[in-house]
C-alpha cells in the first residue's frame, strides 16, 4: 500500500496542478472580459447615453413606421387653408377635392379628427372640441396667442406661451402661432404608396381598379388603363418607386461587377503567388505582398481614392469592391492552388499536354468548385458592402437611405428602404445558394 | 436482363454517347460563358453611363489624388508622428468598437447557435424560428441599424457597436450552428444520463468540443469588424473613420492628416490580421494534434 501511494503521489500532484491551472483560467478569462467591458462602459460613456438618448425620436420613428400624418394648415396672414399629406407640396389635396373629414363653408373650416374630436377654424380663431373635456379656444388678439380652457387651468398636454400654443391629444395635434394654425391628423398606413393625389387612380378600391384595368373605359385614350396604372405607380412622386428599383439594381450591379471582376483579375495573379506554379520565389513573394497590401488598405480607403478619380456613381463602387476583393481572392485562390492534387496534373501531362492544357484539364476541374463557392459567398456579402459603399460614393440604395435619414422627417421612406434592402440581401443570399447547388452540387 | 446487356453494348455506341455527353456539357458551359460575358459587358456599360466620371476618363487620373496627398504629406513629414499620437485615441475607439461588438455578437451567437442546432436545441419546435431570426439579423446591413440608432442615441461609438454586434450575432450564429451540428453527441447523452440540465449539457458536453472552431471563426469576424467599424465611422460617427471624413471634407491643407489616418488604419488592419491569423493557425494545429 505504501509503495502504491508513493508511486501515485507525483501523478496526483501533476493532476492537481493541472486542475488548479484550469480553474485559474476558468476564473481569469471571465474576469478579464468583465474588466474590459467595464473599461468600455466608461470609455464609451454608456451611463451618459441614457441622458443623451432622445426617446421622443423613438416615438416619431415608431409612429412613422406604421402611420402617416395629414396637415391642415391655415395661413393666418392670407387666410388660405390647405390640406397636405406630410405637409409636402407633392401631397397637397387640390382645392375642392378635400378628404371627407375636412369640410369648408363660408370662411369656416371644420376638421373631424374622429372619436368626437373636432377642430373649427374661423377667422383668426381655432376651437378644439374634446368629448369629455370641453372646448379649447385659441385666438389671436393684439399679436398674442390667447388660450381659453373650460376650467381655466392648463393641463400638461397643452403647451402654451404668448407666441405658440400646442395641444396634443390621442387623436391629433393642434398648434397655433401668429403666422399659422395647423392641425395634424394621424392615420395608419403608408399613404399615396400606389398613386398620388393627382393620379386618376387615387382613392379607388382594389376591385374597382381591377375592373378598370380589365374592362373599364380608357382614362387616357392613348394607352390601356393597366399600362397607365403601371406608369403612374412607377413615377409616383411621393415614393419614387422607379428610382428606388433603379437604386436597388445599381447596388446589386456594383456587387456583381466588383465580385466577378475581382475573381477574373485575381485568378491569373493567384497562379503567380502559388508555390507549385511559380518557381521564382521573388515573384511569388512580391505577389503575396501585393495581395496583403490591397487587403490591408481596405475598402474604405480604396473607395475614397477611387471616387476622386472616377466621381460618384456605381462604377466607382464596383471598382472599390473589385480592388479590395482582388486581394482576398488572390490569397484564397493561391491557397486553393497550393492544395491541388499533383497526380491529376501529372496524369494529364503524361498524355503530352502543354502547360495551358495541363491547367485546363488538370488544375481547373479541381479548383473550380472551391473558387465558385467562395466567389458566390462574396457576391452575397458584397451586396451588403455595396449598400455602405453606395452611401460613400453616392450610388444605389445606400445613397437614398442616407439622404432619407439625414432629412430626419420621412421615416416611412426609411422603413420602406430598410425593408427593400433586407429583401434584396435575402434574395441575393438565396440566389447565391441556389447557384452554388446548381453549379457545383450540394456538398457537406 | 438489362444489367446483363449493358456491358455488352458495342464500344462505338458507348463512345458516341460519351462524346455526345461531352458536347452537351461543352455547349452548356459555352452558353453560360457567353451569358456571363454579356452580363459583365452590359453591366460595365450601364455602370459607366450612370457614373459621374467615365471609366476610361478616370483611369489616367487614378494616381492624381494619391500623388497629391502624398506630396503634401511629404512636405509635412515632420508633423506625422504628432498626428499619429493625435489620432491614436480614435483609432483605439475603432478597435474597441470592433472588439466589443465581436464579443457581444459572439455571446449572442453562441446562444442562437445552441437553440437552433438539431439534436441540441432547448426547444426543438422553435429551431426554424431562431434560424429565420438569424437570417434576418445577417441580412440587415450594419449601416441601416447604425444610422437609425444615431438618430435616437446621438453620435458616438455606441450606435456602431450595437449595429456591428447585431449583424455579427446573425453571421456567427449560422457558422457556430454548422460547427455544433458536427459535434459528437455522446458526451451530451452521457451528461443527460447522469441528470445534467440543458445548460450543463451544453457547457460541459458541447462547448469544449466546438470552442476551438468557434474562437477561430470569432477571430476571423474580428478582422472583418475592424474594417466595418472604420467604414461605419466614416458614414456615421465615432472612431477614426469620422476623423478621416472630417479631414477629407477639409480637403487640401489637411492631406497630412489623411495620410496619417491611412497609415494608422493600414497598420492596424495588418497588425490584427497577422495576430488573428497566427492564433487561428495555432488553434487549428492544436485541434489536429488533439485528434491525431
Amino acid at each position: 500500500m505504501a509503495m502504491a501511494n508513493l508511486e501515485m503521489a507525483p501523478v496526483q500532484r501533476d493532476m492537481l496542478a493541472i486542475f488548479r491551472r484550469k480553474r485559474l483560467t476558468a476564473i481569469s478569462v471571465p474576469v478579464v472580459i468583465f474588466a474590459y467591458l467595464t473599461y468600455i462602459f466608461i470609455a464609451f460613456d454608456v451611463a451618459g447615453l441614457a441622458s443623451r438618448a432622445r426617446m421622443d425620436n423613438v416615438g416619431v420613428l415608431l409612429s412613422d413606421f406604421w402611420s402617416y400624418k395629414t396637415h391642415v394648415t391655415r395661413d393666418n396672414r392670407s387666410g388660405d387653408v390647405s390640406v397636405a399629406i406630410e405637409g409636402e407640396n407633392k401631397g397637397t389635396y387640390p382645392a375642392g377635392k378635400l378628404p371627407d373629414w375636412v369640410s369648408q363653408s363660408e370662411g369656416q373650416t371644420l376638421i373631424d379628427l374622429g372619436q368626437g374630436h373636432r377642430v373649427v377654424f374661423q377667422g383668426l380663431r381655432a376651437d378644439y372640441t374634446l368629448p369629455d373635456y370641453g372646448v379649447i379656444g385659441l385666438a389671436l388678439a393684439g399679436g398674442k396667442v390667447q388660450l381659453t380652457t373650460p376650467d381655466g387651468a392648463v393641463p400638461d398636454w397643452i403647451n402654451a406661451s404668448d407666441t405658440r400654443v400646442t395641444v396634443k391629444t390621442a387623436q391629433g395635434r393642434l398648434s397655433f402661432t401668429r403666422s399659422r394654425t395647423e392641425v395634424f391628423r394621424y392615420q395608419a398606413g403608408w399613404e399615396l404608396f400606389f398613386f398620388t393625389l393627382d393620379s386618376p387612380f387615387h382613392g379607388k378600391s382594389i376591385t374597382s381598379l381591377a375592373a378598370m384595368a380589365l374592362w373599364g373605359d380608357r382614362v387616357d385614350p392613348l394607352r390601356s388603363n393597366l399600362g397607365y396604372m403601371v406608369s403612374e405607380f412607377w413615377t409616383n412622386k411621393m415614393w419614387r418607386h422607379g428610382d428606388v428599383v433603379w437604386a436597388l439594381f445599381e447596388t446589386v450591379l456594383m456587387a456583381f461587377l466588383g465580385t466577378m471582376g475581382a475573381a477574373i483579375v485575381a485568378l491569373p495573379l493567384a497562379f503567380l503567388a502559388a508555390r507549385n506554379f511559380t518557381s521564382f520565389g521573388v515573384v511569388r513573394q512580391a505577389m503575396r505582398r501585393v495581395f496583403d497590401f490591397v487587403r490591408g488598405v481596405d475598402g474604405l480607403i480604396w473607395t475614397i481614392i477611387l471616387s476622386r478619380a472616377f466621381g460618384p456613381g456605381p462604377m466607382t463602387g464596383a471598382l472599390a469592391i473589385l480592388v479590395t476583393d482582388t486581394g482576398s481572392f488572390g490569397k484564397m485562390f493561391s491557397e486553393a492552388l497550393e492544395n491541388v492534387d499533383e497526380r491529376q496534373i501529372e496524369g494529364v501531362g503524361s498524355t503530352g499536354a502543354n502547360s495551358l492544357q495541363r491547367a485546363r484539364f488538370g488544375v481547373f476541374p479541381q479548383i473550380i468548385p472551391i473558387l465558385l463557392s467562395q466567389v458566390l459567398y462574396y457576391l452575397e456579402s458584397n451586396t451588403r458592402s455595396a449598400t455602405v459603399i453606395g452611401a460613400i460614393v453616392g450610388g444605389g440604395i445606400g445613397l437614398l437611405l442616407t439622404q432619407a435619414i439625414i432629412t430626419q422627417k420621412d421615416w416611412e421612406e426609411v422603413s420602406y428602404y430598410i425593408v427593400l434592402i433586407i429583401l434584396m440581401v435575402m434574395a441575393m443570399d438565396s440566389l447565391s445558394g441556389w447557384l452554388r447547388s446548381k453549379l457545383i452540387g450540394k456538398r457537406g | 436482363m438489362a444489367d446483363m446487356t449493358a456491358p455488352m453494348a458495342p464500344v462505338d455506341t458507348i463512345a458516341r454517347a460519351y462524346l455526345a455527353d461531352v458536347r452537351r456539357k461543352r455547349m452548356y458551359g459555352g452558353i453560360l460563358l457567353v451569358l456571363f460575358i454579356a452580363m459583365m459587358a452590359s453591366g460595365f456599360r450601364l455602370a459607366n453611363e450612370r457614373n459621374a466620371g467615365g471609366f476610361w476618363d478616370g483611369l489616367p487620373q487614378i494616381f492624381d489624388f494619391p500623388s497629391e496627398v502624398v506630396s503634401e504629406a511629404w512636405e509635412k513629414a515632420a508633423l506625422l508622428p504628432a498626428l499619429f499620437v493625435k489620432f491614436s485615441p480614435s483609432l483605439i475607439e475603432t478597435v474597441n468598437i470592433a472588439a466589443v461588438s465581436t464579443m457581444i455578437g459572439a455571446l449572442l451567437a453562441v446562444l442562437l447557435a445552441l437553440v437552433s442546432t438539431r439534436g441540441l436545441a432547448r426547444w426543438p419546435a422553435l429551431i426554424g424560428l431562431f434560424r429565420r431570426a438569424m437570417d434576418g439579423m445577417r441580412a440587415m446591413p450594419e449601416i441601416v441599424i447604425a444610422l437609425v440608432l444615431i438618430y435616437i442615441l446621438g453620435g458616438g461609438p455606441v450606435p456602431a457597436m450595437i449595429a456591428i454586434a447585431f449583424h455579427t450575432a446573425g453571421a456567427l450564429g449560422k457558422l457556430f450552428s454548422e460547427v455544433a451540428e458536427n459535434a459528437d453527441l455522446k458526451p451530451v447523452e452521457g451528461l443527460s444520463s447522469v441528470g445534467a440540465g440543458w445548460l450543463q449539457r451544453m457547457w460541459l458536453g458541447v462547448i469544449p468540443q466546438v470552442a476551438p472552431n468557434w474562437i477561430s471563426y470569432g477571430l476571423l469576424r474580428f478582422e472583418i469588424n475592424i474594417r466595418a467599424s472604420a467604414i461605419l465611422g466614416f458614414v456615421g460617427s465615432g472612431g477614426i473613420g469620422y476623423d478621416l471624413k472630417l479631414a477629407m471634407q477639409w480637403g487640401q491643407g489637411r492631406y497630412d492628416q489623411v495620410v496619417a489616418i491611412f497609415i494608422l488604419l493600414f497598420a492596424t488592419i495588418v497588425f490584427f490580421d497577422q495576430i488573428s491569423g497566427y492564433l487561428r493557425n495555432r488553434l487549428s494545429k492544436g485541434q489536429s494534434n488533439g485528434h491525431g
